[in-house]
């Protein structure tokens, strides 16, 4: 908890400077996670007197207690669960497939000259085709089975991925390199201890790019085509318009993301500990 | 005086810690523009030499030559020294460089075998620092993160030890402190001291010979026979300063003059103006 809140402190700081009194009441800590909360719950007030009120069709908004009765039946009989789980897996293969890939080739082209000569220009043109103009060509590649969608994760993934951990290798600063080699530091040891760490700020930052896009790109990945997972869910609930279970899994996708997120800045955190930024 | 230096040369050389430095003939040139021209130099083992020269007269190239960082365009550095096998070289440069994701005392360890951690946090106790030896560099000042920087360097107990402008960036207090820590570390071990400076004043509170390059060639070879720890208020000290100082910048020598007593009655003014306000 004490770790999520001071970025989250960070963001909501004319948030506070305009409620002066509430946020002096509060202890110091406490007070920016709840402020950060504060516009979600106020928006769902707001929805729910709109829905009570009538102003809102049941069809187009349900009140949030519906939905939040929604998604209690959903997991009570399971089948939220089963679908969290498939698209969580799909995230996480399509995930390591295409950031592991990314970060190998990435520090493969970032270190040696001849294997960006050999990657780069190629990677660049592929890189401006947006992953999802891909569609049609995967359904005719793979069928819309599981690999159609990792293989549209893993795509998307990719790039942010490869770009970040390239420029990272090669924005490390010249001059701790050639202290580092006047210290007899040469080979493994010297990328160890000073090229892959000064290369990791920018490496997380395409990291955390990708965790976000592994979202976006799997909505649109399951929506297409699938049997289970939020994306399916959502379609289906469309076909017999359950508004109340579309809102669950549009509100899922969100939590999701949030949660990628959070784990992103942990990562940051631990590795980039020597950091003033995060210290 | 003079018996002074020897006497701390001899005792150095005794010691097998100094590296002697023969420079012959030695040239860089980059992309056609020469910026050192045949340069002679002999450095004694356990010497301080001191070079000033104008910013871009090629006194850092000739500590990176020396360095082995660059590699010359003609003639040769012969380092002699007792022992065999390359001479321990380290450098200092003008910003500390320290690794920013190291805690200082691994910072100190760098290129050493793990188990020499003892080791790294004694030097830094010698530059008095062993208080630091957990924290982040980027919570230390400038100061403290060059008395790292030197730390890393006496670890491996250089033959030879290369200063770039390493004061440079440093406040005029933390500078003489500095000076004054170089200078005792310096006796203490005998190894031999390349330091590349801009301000004359460090060049002679510190070194027996006060090189000046200019346009590639060494203009000026002073040497410096005043006792240590020598003190910036000697008269001797003033009219040296004064004579290179005229030297470098060609001036006759009415301008220079007036400085150092200048220096001397700023603290006194800016105290009375103070007061009065």
């Amino acid at each position: 908890m004490t770790s999520v809140s001071n970025p989250v402190l960070a963001s909501t700081a004319p948030q506070e400077q305009a409620r002066p009194k509430a946020a002096a009441k509060a202890p110091r800590k406490p007070r920016g996670a709840w402020v950060g909360w504060l516009l979600p719950v106020l928006l769902l007030v707001w929805w729910e007197i709109a829905a009570q009120a009538g102003w809102l069709s049941s069809r187009i908004l349900p009140e949030p207690f519906a939905v939040l009765k929604a998604a209690w039946n959903l997991s009570a009989s399971g089948e939220l669960w089963r679908h969290l789980a498939v698209s969580s897996g799909r995230a996480a293969s399509g995930f390591a497939v295409g950031a592991g890939l990314g970060l190998i080739l990435g520090l493969l082209s970032g270190s040696l000259r001849s294997a960006e000569l050999l990657l780069d220009t190629t990677l660049q043109m592929v890189r401006n085709i947006p992953a999802l103009a891909l569609i049609p060509l995967v359904i005719l590649w793979f069928g819309i089975d599981e690999t159609a969608k990792l293989f549209l994760v893993s795509v998307g993934v990719f790039f942010p991925v490869y770009l970040n951990t390239f420029h990272g290798i090669r924005s490390v600063d010249q001059g701790l390199i050639e202290m580092a080699k006047s210290y007899g530091l040469s080979g493994w040891p010297l990328y160890r201890d000073v090229i892959l760490p000064g290369a990791l700020p920018s490496i997380l930052v395409g990291l955390r790019f990708a965790l976000g896009l592994v979202w976006v790109l799997l909505i649109v990945a399951e929506t297409i085509s699938a049997q289970a997972g939020i994306g399916y869910m959502t379609m289906n609930a469309r076909e017999f318009l359950q508004t109340d279970v579309v809102l669950v899994g549009i509100l899922l996708y969100a939590l999701l993301g949030k949660l990628a997120d959070t784990a992103a800045r942990a990562l940051e955190r631990f590795f980039l500990r020597w950091h003033p930024g995060y210290q | 005086m003079r018996n002074d230096t020897q006497e701390h040369q001899q005792v150095s050389r005794a010691a097998g810690r100094g590296v002697g430095l023969r420079l012959r003939a030695l040239s860089k040139s980059f992309s056609g523009r020469t910026v050192l021209h045949d340069i002679d130099l002999d450095i004694e083992p356990g010497e301080f030499v001191a070079i000033v020269g104008r910013s871009g007269c090629g006194k850092s190239t000739l500590l990176r030559l020396v360095a082995q960082l660059d590699g010359a365009s003609g003639g040769e550095v012969v380092y002699e020294h007792e022992g065999s096998g390359e001479p321990e070289i380290r450098i200092m440069f003008q910003d500390a460089r320290l690794l920013p994701w190291k805690r200082v005392q691994a910072n100190v360890a760098l290129g050493l075998p793990k188990q020499a951690a003892p080791q790294a946090l004694n030097a830094l106790r010698q530059v008095g620092l062993g208080q630091r030896a957990g924290e982040w560099p980027a919570v230390l000042s400038g100061g403290q993160r060059q008395r790292v920087a030197l730390a890393r360097a006496l670890v491996h107990d250089p033959q030879l030890l290369l200063l770039d402008e390493p004061l440079g960036a440093l406040d005029a207090l933390t500078r003489i402190e500095m000076q004054a820590l170089i200078e005792s570390l310096w006796r203490e071990r005998g190894f031999t001291a390349l330091l590349v400076t801009h301000d004359v004043q460090e060049a002679i509170a510190l070194a027996d010979r006060v090189l000046l390059i200019e346009d590639g060639h060494v203009a000026l070879d002073q040497r410096i026979d005043l006792a240590r720890p020598r003190s910036r208020g000697q008269a001797q000290f003033a009219s040296l300063e004064e004579a290179i100082l005229a030297r470098v910048l060609r001036h006759p020598g009415s301008e220079a003059a007036t400085e150092p007593s200048e220096d001397f009655f700023t603290p006194r003014g800016v105290h009375q103006v103070q007061w009065a306000v």
